[in-house]
């Protein structure tokens, strides 16, 4: 377990974390979740030890390390750019911290032989990172902190520097691994779709502060604010009131508490259609509809129709946020 | 197409002759009685004297502003404090002082008449020339180092502490071999230029034949007050050699610490 307790953190004038407390459960996969500048990275870098904090406490499986330095904190660390040793070979780079540690060396290359299957890089011990591709180095990278048997897995961004096909499938590798080792994993991430496909629990954070933690399906259903809402997946206005735009139903016909609107434009999107619309006071909103709801209203741009909010009553907020006006 | 070859067949020409036609016009003197009277010019106890000492002088300033260029360029690459606009200014100002004025400087402070009163024995003889050629090799190292540093940024370096290096195992084994291309760089030019300061040794060295006189010195003693311009063409050429054999000597070292 990582407790986070009062941390606040100052670059100059800029306050990167004001008084954030935080608790990763054991053998849990969190991420930290938050537009770049919330203060997500600063964060993990204090638990990592590669920051200071200017007050408030850390302490990992129990042991206070707010003033211990990295090297004697039990963590893995892993970087967004990979930060390969870009002299050693994949086997030294993986056995890096066991050689500092002063490991036999029949020890060290049955590890990282262990290792190297686990993320699957069996055959690339003798290359040099350069020769490996972003995926490969970021998983070389994993299994460098892993050899060391970290307490705690810190993870900035992992995935933040592959492309979307490889993002997509080492992320669900990572899932993977995680229920096989189980280490409590930290990761940091601006892209909400990567923490709700892979995480148990997610913090989200803004302007120097956490939100809201909970986990994926709590904080899609459940926002505790505008900022989580809109952060985590679309977000419709009607009449100030934020609604996913799936809990929008459209209607040929007026009913009991509808709203009229004209169509002005539909898109179908694969499974998904998109329906923009303009409502009576000139708003814009649109709806998502599936391509079945969207085949039996037969809808083409001016008509007219009526919107009815369904769905869970929960995931609605009354804004007075005027910064999700953009959103919807 | 045809302006690209005139360019550089300007761009030959000017390299031919400020520095090819004039450098090849020593060699083609030194040996053009042939390598007995070479060998001859060059083993006299005067040039043996100066070769030994230009060589000393370079075995003691490369480790020194090896070791300070390593100190100073980490220190503007990665510390932030007070003082370091003036450190960098610091550090380019041998290239902006003529060499004459660092010796000059040297003897003001160190001379028997400068602010130490001859304390200690440090004109006229190696550690005054070991002093003004520290000084004007001063930035080599630190310029060359510097921005490798910065190239390089601090995630290996924090990777290293997270997986429990120390900063001194982190220095060895992960910055070091990093930056080795920018310091290979740095002792190249530290020593080429060791070789060849003339200006501030002038000033500081006495030029003793056999006793206080580097290889430059000698050129120029043999060339100016002794009118024999075949010695002078001879010991530039073993100047020019060593210079060559330097740059040679680092490339193997370089291709075989890579191999």
């Amino acid at each position: 377990m990582i407790t986070v307790s009062n941390v606040s953190k100052h670059f100059g004038d800029f306050t990167a974390l004001d008084d954030v407390s935080l608790e990763v459960p054991d053998g849990s996969l969190t991420a930290l979740l938050g537009p770049s500048g919330s203060g997500k990275s600063t964060l993990l870098r204090i638990i990592g030890g590669l920051e200071w904090a200017d007050a408030g406490s850390v302490v990992i499986h129990g042991d206070d390390v707010t003033n211990v330095p990295p090297q004697k904190r039990g963590i893995g660390f892993v970087f967004q750019h990979y930060a390969a040793f870009k002299h050693m070979t994949v086997r030294d780079n993986v056995g890096f911290g066991l050689k500092i540690r002063k490991t036999p060396k029949d020890k060290i290359d049955a590890r990282v032989d262990e290792l190297l299957n686990i993320v699957g890089l069996g055959g690339f011990a003798k290359r040099y990172p350069s020769q490996l591709s972003g995926g490969q180095r970021q998983r070389m990278a994993l299994a460098r902190a892993l050899a060391v048997e970290p307490k705690v897995l810190l993870l900035d961004e992992p995935f933040g520097a592959l492309d979307a096909k490889v993002r997509t499938e080492l992320r669900e590798w990572l899932r993977r691994l995680h229920d096989e080792v189980h280490v409590t994993t930290l990761l940091v991430t601006h892209d909400q779709e990567e923490a709700l496909s892979i995480a148990d629990n997610i913090a989200v954070m803004d302007n120097a502060h956490i939100e809201q933690v909970g986990g994926p399906r709590e904080l899609y259903d459940r926002p505790a604010n505008p900022f989580v809402m809109g952060f985590l997946g679309p977000v419709a206005k009607v009449d100030g009131t934020l609604v996913r735009p799936h809990d929008i139903a459209l209607r040929t016909q007026p009913d009991a508490g509808t709203r009229e609107a004209q169509v002005m434009r539909v898109s179908h999107l694969g499974f998904e259609v998109r329906v923009d619309l303009e409502l009576s006071d000139g708003k814009p909103v649109f709806a998502q509809l599936t391509r079945y709801e969207a085949a039996q209203l037969e809808l083409a741009g001016g008509d007219i129709v009526w919107l009815a909010l369904t769905g869970d009553s929960d995931a609605r907020l009354v804004s007075e946020d005027d910064r999700l006006d953009a959103v919807a | 197409m045809s302006t690209r070859i005139a360019l550089r067949t300007a761009a030959l020409g000017y390299l031919g002759v400020l520095v090819l036609v004039p450098l090849a016009m020593i060699l083609y003197r030194t040996f053009e009685d042939g390598l007995v009277a070479f060998f001859q010019s060059v083993t006299t106890p005067a040039a043996i004297s100066a070769i030994s000492l230009s060589l000393t002088i370079v075995a003691i300033v490369v480790p020194l502003n090896v070791v300070f260029g390593l100190v100073t360029a980490l220190a503007l690459a990665r510390g932030n404090f007070p003082g370091k606009g003036i450190l960098q200014a610091v550090v380019d100002l041998p290239f902006a002082v003529s060499p004459v004025i660092v010796g000059v400087a040297l003897i003001l402070f160190w001379g028997n008449d400068g602010w130490l009163g001859g304390a200690l024995p440090v004109i006229f003889s190696l550690p005054g020339m070991v002093l003004a050629t520290v000084f004007v090799t001063l930035p080599f190292v630190v310029r060359e180092v510097e921005p490798v540093l910065r190239e390089i940024g601090t995630e290996q370096e924090e990777a290293a502490s997270t997986l429990g290096a120390s900063r001194w195992q982190t220095f060895w084994r992960i910055t070091l071999p990093a930056i080795k291309v920018g310091v290979f760089y740095g002792v190249v030019l530290t020593v080429a230029r060791s070789l060849g300061e003339f200006g501030a040794l002038t000033v500081v060295a006495g030029g003793v034949a056999g006793e206080s006189q580097t290889l430059t010195l000698l050129v120029h003693a043999r060339y100016i007050d002794d009118h024999n311009t075949f010695g002078a063409y001879a010991a530039s050429t073993v100047l020019m050699g060593l210079a060559l054999v330097t740059l040679v000597l680092m490339a193997l070292l370089e291709r075989r610490r890579e191999a």
